[in-house]
């Protein structure tokens, strides 16, 4: 048992904060602290210092002009970020790109197309939105119908996706489509790289439950892209899927616990400032969320290590994901009860980052964010195979308990 | 960075697996209980000669092994699956760490080579009649008397106090809070047995009058080495309810597999599986918080005050759910006195109160969080 870092991480842990002292301005308090009108511009220029630093797209291997950083790295660079309230992925559609699409273009993909998309996802000139979810194919992701048929060099897709995060800024669609009208389920599906500027494809805003228009609908008449842009090969499409599927739930989960704590931080001042903190009940719930951002961060460390040693993200990313999600919904419940009536008249600055605990920095008593936070909230345990999903996985395949009986008539 | 447990704590772990589900199966956490002694010396002295289990933490110096914190919470996870009545918890855990946490190397030399041994057996006499677990609320009165200390007062709810050969009581002098050494048949104490819901852990009250006792430590400064010890032993307390909350989840989903109902095994409703994803998700956390801080408490870290606090808040009540559900998916047989669920159920119930509710670890990470 030792649960230090290597003194490899810890010098790169020096030069990181040599970088960041030497990137930000003076007096700097975090991106929260930022008034929400300069946030936009901030991160555009962040993304291009990190660039000019060789620090984004820590995932990309240095031969692709990436950072090429190991995965101790990766953790220690985004605990870093997230404790100086900096991102490490700037642009909305860079979470996509580099913790989605990177890690599996880097195990699927040919030269040939790692060459092409790696330099370009790095520039910002692709920008990636995820299209696996359809109307009637969410949880259930390989009841999918878009469909792509072969005609000479290309293939030509017709069907509808929904739900795209960040859809409204990407021209690239990585997705899932069938490709074998006659084989079953999971059979017969393929893992394409779509651009989405092109006539076959319309894209439409999805106002959330925050009022943002920032999900989107993705319709597919006629669409064309190359043959040289299925990832895996044609057929392969469902194991391709699930691998990225673990990238989403294993990455980050540290530099998360750090955020949660900056979060929970945040909470003991709004609580002092509504004079809510001598209540037992609610110190009592707030001691309750930090023992569970202590876990989580446990979870968390045990994950990451295991990671160290080698081996793709397993069934046990179930847990992270569950656990991190239920959290959130906990802890933003809390809050919004100890604003009690303040939550009806929501003022102050708004929420920054709507997946995530908010960057540091960002005035405790903003009623608004909180707010912006419970709601955003409600979709942690839908979004990226929902909580009960996650259970039945975790059933399933670290228990080996009976799989659910399957409707014969299953397509 | 190696957040698992090493070959050698794997081997560890695998053979006192192996020697208790062997020499303290299960038929023994009920048939014990019914005995006057409530635990089976010959597997104590087996423990201590065959294993080495009690002089594993405790310093070579002092007659032990010099093994770190984790070993012992290796081990104590392995007790808390086997659910074995044993004084090892009052002994080789609150006794020892006490005395480790004192700063009295006298002391040490002379109790703790007896304690290795397994040839003592100790205990920590700290609550009194309200079950408080709370440093401040120690009323238990020490006077000098010539040479030494008189202790005169009441303490409750005593882990083995009936069987201990030595009982380290926390007291009250003028100056402050004590430490003392006393023998277990000290002329002026009188112990006796509580009636216990758990038999698997005895309970004993202990009655002092004039009790001649040893201070252990300065007069009055027996505060932050006892928080110390109560902190280590937090760690350790996690460590067997996470071993038996999986034993739990082991026994529920081996019923739910096996259990048919509307022609389909239990195990594939749903709402049993995910019962069962919860177990998973509680003893997952709590056995990585365990481990974390067991490594903790092995450096000297300090987020131990911390650490400990949320293992407790934590596995207390993991393991009091684990087997609350453990009997739901059982259905009736798991109401019944036969069946082993109800001795885990209440062997949970008795270590949610031991070093105190989960409420008390929670208010004490408040006052850290500075609400
Ligand atoms: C904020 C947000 C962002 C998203 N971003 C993206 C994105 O970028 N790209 C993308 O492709 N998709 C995205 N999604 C879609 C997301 O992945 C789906 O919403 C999710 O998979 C659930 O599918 P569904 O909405 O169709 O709900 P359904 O699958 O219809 O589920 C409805 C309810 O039924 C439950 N349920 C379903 N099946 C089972 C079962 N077998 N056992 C028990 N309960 C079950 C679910 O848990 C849920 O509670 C996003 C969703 C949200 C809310």
């Amino acid at each position: 048992m030792d649960l230090t870092y290597p003194p490899e991480a810890e010098e790169f842990r020096e030069r990181v904060q040599r970088f960041l002292a030497d990137s930000l301005p003076e007096g700097w308090t975090g991106l929260g602290a930022l008034p929400p009108d300069d946030q936009a511009e901030f991160q555009r220029n962040w993304r291009q210092r990190l660039l000019d630093n060789e620090l984004l797209g820590v995932t990309v291997p240095a031969e692709y002009g990436g950072a090429g950083l190991t995965l101790v790295e990766q953790a220690v660079l985004t605990e870093e970020f997230v404790r100086v309230g900096v991102s490490v992925l700037p642009h909305p559609n860079d979470n996509f790109g580099f913790n989605l699409l990177v890690p599996t273009l880097l195990q699927y993909g040919t030269e040939k197309q790692k060459a092409f998309f790696l330099p370009r996802t790095l520039s910002g000139e692709i920008r990636w939105a995820q299209g696996y979810s359809e109307p009637d194919a969410g949880s259930d992701l390989f009841n999918l119908r878009t469909r792509a048929t072969v005609s000479g060099g290309d293939l030509v897709i017709n069907g509808q996706k929904i739900w795209q995060t960040a859809g409204l800024t990407a021209n690239w669609l990585f997705t899932m489509v069938r490709t074998d009208p006659g084989a079953e389920r999971a059979k017969g599906l393929s893992f394409v790289l779509v651009p989405l500027d092109q006539p076959g494809v319309e894209l439409r805003g999805i106002r959330n439950i925050t009022g943002v228009t920032e999900l989107a609908e993705v319709f597919l008449t006629d669409a064309v892209t190359s043959l040289d842009n299925v990832l895996g090969g044609l057929g392969n499409g469902a194991r391709v899927a699930l691998t990225l599927l673990g990238f989403e739930r294993g990455i980050s989960g540290v530099a998360n616990a750090e955020a949660f704590a900056i979060e929970l931080r945040r909470l003991v001042q709004l609580a002092h400032a509504r004079g809510r903190s001598a209540d037992r009940d609610i110190r009592l719930r707030i001691a309750h969320c930090q023992v569970k951002v202590h876990t989580l961060r446990c979870v968390a460390l045990r994950a990451l290590s295991a990671g160290l040693r080698g081996g793709p993200p397993g069934p046990e990313s179930s847990l992270t994901k569950a656990l991190t999600a239920e959290y959130h919904q906990l802890v933003t419940e809390l809050a919004v009860e100890v604003l009690g009536m303040a939550a009806l008249a929501p003022t102050g600055p708004g929420a920054y980052d709507t997946l995530k605990a908010q960057p540091l920095g960002l005035d405790s008593a903003s009623s608004a964010a909180w707010v912006e936070d419970y709601l955003n909230a409600r979709s942690r345990t839908i979004y990226g195979g929902s909580s009960e999903i996650q259970r039945n996985t975790i059933a399933e395949q670290i228990l080996g308990m009976p799989r659910e009986p399957r409707p014969a008539a299953a397509r | 960075m190696h957040f698992d447990l090493s070959t050698e704590q794997r081997d560890l772990q695998a053979s006192v697996r192996a020697f208790l589900a062997k020499e303290s199966p299960t038929e023994a956490a009920r048939e014990l209980p019914e005995t006057e002694q409530g635990y089976d010396p010959a597997l104590w002295s087996r423990m201590a000669d065959d294993l080495g289990l009690h002089a594993l933490a405790v310093p070579e110096e002092h007659g032990g092994i010099g093994a770190s914190f984790v070993e012992l919470v290796v081990v104590l996870e392995e007790m808390g699956r086997q659910l074995v009545p044993s004084p090892f918890f009052s002994s080789a855990v609150l006794a020892t760490r006490a005395l480790l946490r004192s700063g009295d190397v006298d002391a040490m030399s002379r109790l703790l080579p007896g304690l290795a041994e397994g040839t003592t057996i100790g205990t920590l006499a700290l609550t009194e009649d309200d079950g408080s677990w709370d440093l401040d609320a120690v009323r238990l009165a020490a006077e000098p008397d010539g040479n030494g200390w008189a202790l005169t007062g009441a303490k409750a709810f005593v882990p083995d106090g009936q069987s201990a050969g030595l009982v380290l009581v926390v007291a009250r002098s003028a100056a402050g809070l004590c430490l003392f050494a006393v023998d277990g048949d000290a002329p002026g104490l009188s112990r006796s047995a509580l009636p216990v819901l758990d038999g698997t852990r005895r309970l004993a009250r202990l009655e002092f009058d004039r009790t001649p006792a040893v201070l252990v430590g300065a007069d009055g400064a027996a505060g932050p080495g006892l928080r110390r010890a109560l902190e280590d032993a937090a760690v350790a307390l996690g460590a067997e309810q996470i071993g038996a909350a999986q034993r739990c989840l082991d026994m529920a989903v081996g019923y739910a597999g096996t259990r048919v109902a509307f022609g389909r095994p239990i195990g594939s409703f749903q709402a049993i599986k995910h019962k069962c994803a919860d177990m998973v998700l509680d003893i997952e956390s709590g056995r990585s918080a365990v481990w974390q801080a067991a490594w903790s408490v092995s450096v000297d870290g300090n987020d131990v005050p911390l650490a400990a606090a949320a293992v407790q808040a934590h596995c207390s009540e993991a393991y009091v759910r684990a087997a609350q559900q453990n009997i739901q998916i059982h259905g009736g047989i798991g109401f019944t006195w036969e069946h082993d669920a109800h001795l885990y159920l209440k062997r949970a119930l008795s270590s949610r109160e031991l070093l105190g509710a989960p409420d008390q670890h929670l208010l004490r990470i408040a006052d850290q969080m500075g609400l």
